[in-house]
């Protein structure tokens, strides 16, 4: 018996070890192969100027226009669906407390909507963009990109709002607060940290989504300059560069995945010392 | 002896389960009431019935009158706000709310309409003595209040719950997670503030009550067995169930 246990232990322990080490294994060939390839095409003029004429046959210039887009595009996106999404997670945490079914459906809707592809979404803006007359442009970018983050946002809030303690709920209660007070000052306080995490995997998603963007927010050479004129991402510099015959441009695809990586991997680290900031201790629970 | 809560025949069912079956006691004003009985008896529930708290419960259906002040608390029209509000809550494991040590006073100061930042500052640093926290915490006024340790941070509940100027004081076990000097500060605060204040206190534990009460409820399974002054109680109980309990029979 003993023996079973303590081989059933060992098994175990050996699939999680490999499993890990075969997912850190996969993280670091795509990371490495980004930056080996990235590194030799990545140039300041790259990183500082728009497409010239003639960039995607190899000649000069480079990708501002998706480095600006794609962060216009996706901090626009992120702060609208901030917006919508934490009265929401908050409303079904605090104000449907006694409606646990209605609360359990909205959440399996949610999570239906989450596993929606981000192309249709794409298709779903863009009709929605022919319905009520707007070109493609940064704000059809935003409005898409919204929806398509909106669950992820919604989703990772409540999964945070729901693991304040009931007895919280009660002692703010018993001061005489009312919902609101409860859902603004204490239940947004309390998880300021998952707050941002569920921002953070948001923003990582609207910055790296090609397929919501592809007929919404078009495509442009130029700086953003209006809402309502389209925009460049990278993601969609990323596949046009990486579609082209001529080997530099190619190589300029793995700088351009190489500078998304990199954003990326600063917003995160920025919002992990954030988040570390208002962590509480808890060494007393 | 003036009555301060009066509970008038209440039932509380969890589904099919009835949880408090036919409750009908009267807590007496600036006394000590304490509710006694084994784990899972309906004290807490019985207590949280008292400021509505079985209003966060969905599966909780609760029926008959709780009187306070000859006003149902129950009644559709009743400002439960006001209500909580005129009832400080002491809850088992101390909820510190996720702000400062400061703030967490100031909050309850704010809630019960106290304007102005001096007043409220005297009014902080003065429930901190109350609660016999200040000394420890008067140079982290600005710390968050769950750096605390869980003695300091009940007292630290305790002095939020004297800050809603409250006239009823509901404890659920108090004392339970504290260490012996917090407890015992705890207990005697009790006894000092009692002639303010009407206090009910739920525990299992024995010595406590005797140690606390001026008057008892004693709960067994969902029902009150047996309710009267504490000396009555205890030196001359009527009730079978309670003889067993006081020698020490279950529990």
């Amino acid at each position: 018996m003993k023996r079973t246990l303590k081989a059933e232990e060992t098994f175990f322990r050996i699939l999680m070890n490999l499993t890990t080490a075969i997912i850190l294994f996969i993280l670091g060939i795509i990371i490495y192969s980004v930056f080996e390839k990235g590194m030799k095409a990545l140039s300041w003029e790259m990183l500082t100027s728009v497409p010239s004429g003639g960039y995607y046959y190899g000649k000069g210039g480079g990708i501002l226009n998706a480095i600006v887009g794609s962060l216009v595009l996706a901090v626009g996106a992120t702060v609208l669906a901030f917006l919508i999404g934490l009265p929401v997670a908050l409303y079904m945490n605090v104000f449907l407390v006694r409606r646990k079914k209605l609360v359990n459906l909205i959440r399996f809707i949610l999570d239906l909507i989450w596993g929606v592809p981000s192309i249709v979404y794409g298709a779903f803006g863009f009709t929605l963009m022919v319905f009520i007359g707007l070109q493609t442009s940064l704000l059809a970018g935003i409005i898409t990109v919204t929806l398509f983050i909106l669950p992820i946002m919604i989703r990772s809030m409540d999964e945070i709002l729901r693991t304040v303690p009931m007895g919280l709920s009660e002692a703010t209660y018993s001061l005489g607060s009312n919902k609101s007070e409860l859902a603004f000052k204490i239940f947004t306080r309390q998880s300021v940290s998952g707050i941002i995490t569920a921002v953070l995997l948001s923003f990582g998603r609207a910055i790296g989504d090609a397929a919501s963007v592809l007929f919404t927010a078009g495509y442009t050479d130029n700086l953003p300059n209006s809402l309502m004129e389209p925009v460049a991402t990278l993601p969609l510099s990323i596949f046009f560069q990486l579609a082209s015959p001529v080997p530099e441009v190619q190589a300029r695809a793995y700088a351009s995945a190489l500078v998304l990586t990199v954003i990326i991997l600063i917003v995160s680290l920025f919002s992990r010392g954030l988040g570390k900031r208002y962590h509480k201790t808890k060494i007393n629970f | 002896m003036e009555t301060a809560i009066r509970i008038k025949d209440l039932n509380v069912f969890a589904g099919k389960a009835q949880i408090l079956k036919n409750i009908n006691v009267e807590i007496p004003k600036n006394k000590i009431t304490v509710i006694l009985g084994p784990s899972g008896c309906g004290k807490t529930t019985l207590l949280k019935c008292m400021n509505r708290l079985t209003d966060l419960y969905p599966e909780l259906k609760v029926s008959g009158e709780i009187l306070i002040n000859d006003k149902n608390i129950f009644d559709p029209g009743a400002d439960i706000s006001k209500l909580r509000q005129s009832m400080g809550l002491l809850s088992q494991r101390p909820y510190p709310l996720p702000m400062t040590i400061y703030n967490n006073i100031a909050y309850a100061l704010k809630l019960r309409g106290v304007r102005g930042r001096r007043k409220q500052s005297i009014l902080v640093m003065d429930y901190l003595k109350q609660a016999n926290l200040y000394e420890e915490v008067r140079k982290r006024l600005r710390e968050p209040a769950s750096r605390l340790s869980i003695g300091q941070q009940q007292r630290l509940c305790l002095a939020r719950g004297l800050a809603v100027n409250p006239d009823i004081i509901l404890a659920d076990e108090p004392t339970s997670a504290l260490d012996p000097i917090s407890s015992r500060f705890i207990d005697e605060k009790f006894q000092e503030i009692k002639p303010h204040f009407t206090i009910v206190v739920v525990t299992h534990v024995l010595r406590q009550a005797r140690r606390i009460a001026d008057n008892v409820i004693f709960m067994y399974l969902g029902e009150v067995v047996e309710q009267g002054p504490a000396k009555d109680f205890f030196e001359n109980p009527k009730e079978e169930k309670t003889k067993s309990y006081l020698e020490g029979m279950f529990n």
